[in-house]
């Protein structure tokens, strides 16, 4: 045994260096602080959501009556239904794609499992890294999302900010609608409802899984007694 | 109790349960030396199970159709009652199933397992690697995701470099010029019915061949040299109850870490279920950076260091199969006089630790982008991965092993 656990020792010493000089750098993101067991957070962003990105975005593969899950009631749901649109149909965008695709040049993508693609440090990164860009066709850029598509139509709440491109930094020029800390906790309120909507799941995924390995834990203890009765007449 | 026994009785008249019973759990006699090394075998099968039962349900609400592939699987997610967790388990078990059957493998290898008399043992093993590699790539591009799609376009385009007829079977494989709805419906075909039929087969003939010449242990030494009166194995214990009881509690330590990464973590940060898979598929969008997932990743490495020839891929892509299928030579290439890393001298030692790494590091690079020191160290690692395989005929020889003890070792 003693022969393989120095195999083991050289094989990890020799590993761990490759491992760790690869990691690249890539541009520094914000830390989303999204709790997903904030349900008034998660009802705020949703509220957000469905006013805002709805509008020329869809997430196709989420039900309105899903809210449930986030603490919203039946009425409350139905209250912020489109026309149309019953509790369990599927969010669809207000615009439909083909006049968007003529209006922004690309067609807005489905938001349904964008947390999934972005991860949520991105995302909380991205909506508040817009800046004044004179060169872009729609007056604006992204520092996350170079020559992005989207107009920045948070604007308004978050006011114009400027890249110093001497410190690659944005500065607020012109205040909005919203403080600088208003708008980051309405984002992270509509990034930490971007997380539940990309998996639903999320909610009780982790809940349950303390319960299952908790149970695996008392049979680890049990078996392993089971298995030193029998091996007791092993010599 | 009367009643049980009387249906066996019955049963045993007709069939033979009660020596088939005996043969392969209660008088199959293993050595009783095995260590944690030795739980993988009965982990890999409890795995194929685990990932035959989930996969029935998945394929219960799948779509294998393009245009509604990607929103069945989310339909799974979302709306199928248990369905993310049927999924998750899927997803996890194939990322568990490999990591198990490198570790079985590795063992194989520390303990000289594939030597005299189990080579056959050893064959039917590595058939069940190959027939779970082409069965995890044709799972994978199920979800139909940007990952799925370009993944296997670059693997189906690989099959045409062959000279003369690579077009035509990339074609054959593909049913298409490109991946496509055709080539979803056969990968599925394959998928849940042929390959696993193939699998469950060589994982019978494996479990056969095995109880045939018997366990080899972590000594490396043949039991049945020492039996007693009864021509029982000095050395040897029945499989049940003794390893019955002892692989429970391989089998509940495994959940365990099946579990948390199944609940906590099922992407486990890109490597088993890849961001850019959420995007739908889209033949008309290359991703900037394509890598299959982690348990390819190594013989994809030797692939990308492998220089074109002649203006041809195709000597890449035979360094890697040759990579993939060199563990199949094992038996013929191996001259110690020991079988166990135990008695083995420390050149061996060297050339194993060596062979780890440059499979641990090849699989790492195998997931970056190319870059040219990334090339250049994929080379290099290349090369310390065959030369294990292609020297081990002279430095298993020349190196100084240690005598084997005629029982074996048990605390």
């Amino acid at each position: 045994m003693n022969a393989i656990n120095k195999l083991w020792m050289l094989v990890l010493l020799l590993a761990v260096p490759m491992l760790a000089s690869a990691s690249d750098a890539g541009l520094h993101l914000d830390k989303a602080p999204g709790d997903l067991g904030d349900k008034a957070s998660l009802q705020r962003g949703a509220k957000f959501f469905t006013s805002n990105c709805l509008a020329c975005h869809s997430a196709a593969y989420m039900r309105y009556n899903r809210l449930a899950d986030i603490g919203m009631s039946l009425e409350e749901i139905k209250a912020m239904l489109p026309e149309g649109a019953k509790p369990g149909s599927t969010m669809s965008a207000a615009m439909d794609a083909a006049s968007a695709k003529m209006a922004f040049g690309v067609a807005p993508p489905d938001l349904s499992v964008v947390s999934r693609v972005r991860g949520t440090d991105w995302l909380y990164t991205y909506f508040r890294s817009f800046y004044v860009d004179s060169k872009s066709a729609s007056g604006v850029n992204n520092l996350v999302f170079p020559s992005v598509a989207m107009p920045n139509v948070l604007g308004y709440m978050q006011g114009d900010q400027e890249l110093d491109h001497a410190t690659g930094k944005l500065k607020l020029v012109t205040p909005g609608a919203m403080s600088t800390a208003e708008f980051d906790a309405t984002i992270a309120d509509l990034v930490n409802y971007l997380d539940f909507m990309g998996e639903p799941a999320k909610l009780v995924r982790y809940k349950l899984g303390y319960i299952v390995i908790g149970f695996l834990f008392l049979l680890l203890i049990l078996s392993y007694a089971l298995k030193k009765e029998f091996w007791k007449d092993v010599h | 109790m009367k009643l049980l026994k009387n249906l066996v009785g019955w049963v045993d008249d007709r069939f033979p349960l009660m020596d088939t019973w005996k043969e392969h759990l209660s008088e199959y006699y293993a050595p009783k030396n095995f260590n944690f090394w030795y739980f993988f075998g009965s982990l890999a099968l409890l795995v194929l199970v685990i990932q035959i039962v989930s996969g029935i349900f998945l394929t219960m609400s799948y779509k294998p159709d393009a245009l509604l592939a990607f929103a069945s699987v989310e339909f799974i997610m979302r709306d199928v009652q248990w369905g993310w967790l049927l999924r998750y388990v899927h997803s996890t078990g194939a990322s568990m199933f490999f990591i198990v059957v490198y570790l079985h493998i590795f063992r194989g290898m520390m303990y000289g397992s594939y030597r005299k008399p189990r080579e056959l043992l050893w064959l039917i093993g590595v058939a069940i690697y190959l027939a779970l590699m082409a069965e995890a790539f044709m799972g994978y591009l199920l979800p139909w995701g940007q990952m799925s799609f370009w993944g296997a376009q670059v693997i189906v385009n690989l099959f045409s470099s062959v000279p003369f007829v690579g077009n035509e079977l990339s074609v054959l494989i593909r049913g298409d010029f490109v991946i496509s709805d055709a080539t979803l419906n056969r990968f599925f075909a394959l998928h849940v019915i042929a390959i696993p039929l193939v699998l469950a087969g060589l994982v019978f003939v494996h479990l056969i061949a095995l109880h045939a010449v018997g366990s080899n242990n972590p000594d490396g030494i043949e039991i049945k040299k020492h039996k007693d009166a009864n021509g029982i194995p000095l050395d040897g214990i029945p499989f049940h109850p003794y390893y019955t009881v002892k692989d429970i509690v391989g089998t509940v330590g495994f959940l365990i870490v099946f579990c948390a990464v199944m609940f906590f973590a099922p992407d486990m940060g890109g490597y088993f279920i890849e961001a850019n898979n959420f995007v739908p598929a889209n033949p008309m969008q290359t991703p900037a950076h394509i890598a299959p997932v982690w348990y390819f990743t190594p013989y994809y490495a030797i692939l990308r260091a492998v220089p074109p020839m002649f203006g041809s891929q195709f000597p890449g892509v035979v360094a890697m199969g040759v990579g993939a299928v060199a563990i199949l030579f094992l038996p013929w290439l191996d001259r110690g006089a020991v079988k166990s890393i135990r008695y083995r001298g420390p050149i061996y030692k060297m050339f194993l630790a060596s062979f780890v790494i440059s499979f641990i590091g090849l699989g790492y690079l195998g997931m970056l982008p190319v870059t040219p020191i990334y090339t250049l160290i994929s080379q290099v690692l290349s090369v310390v991965y065959f030369a294990f395989f292609i020297l081990m005929p002279w430095y298993t020889k020349i190196d100084k092993c240690k005598p084997e003890p005629d029982r074996v070792t048990f605390k």
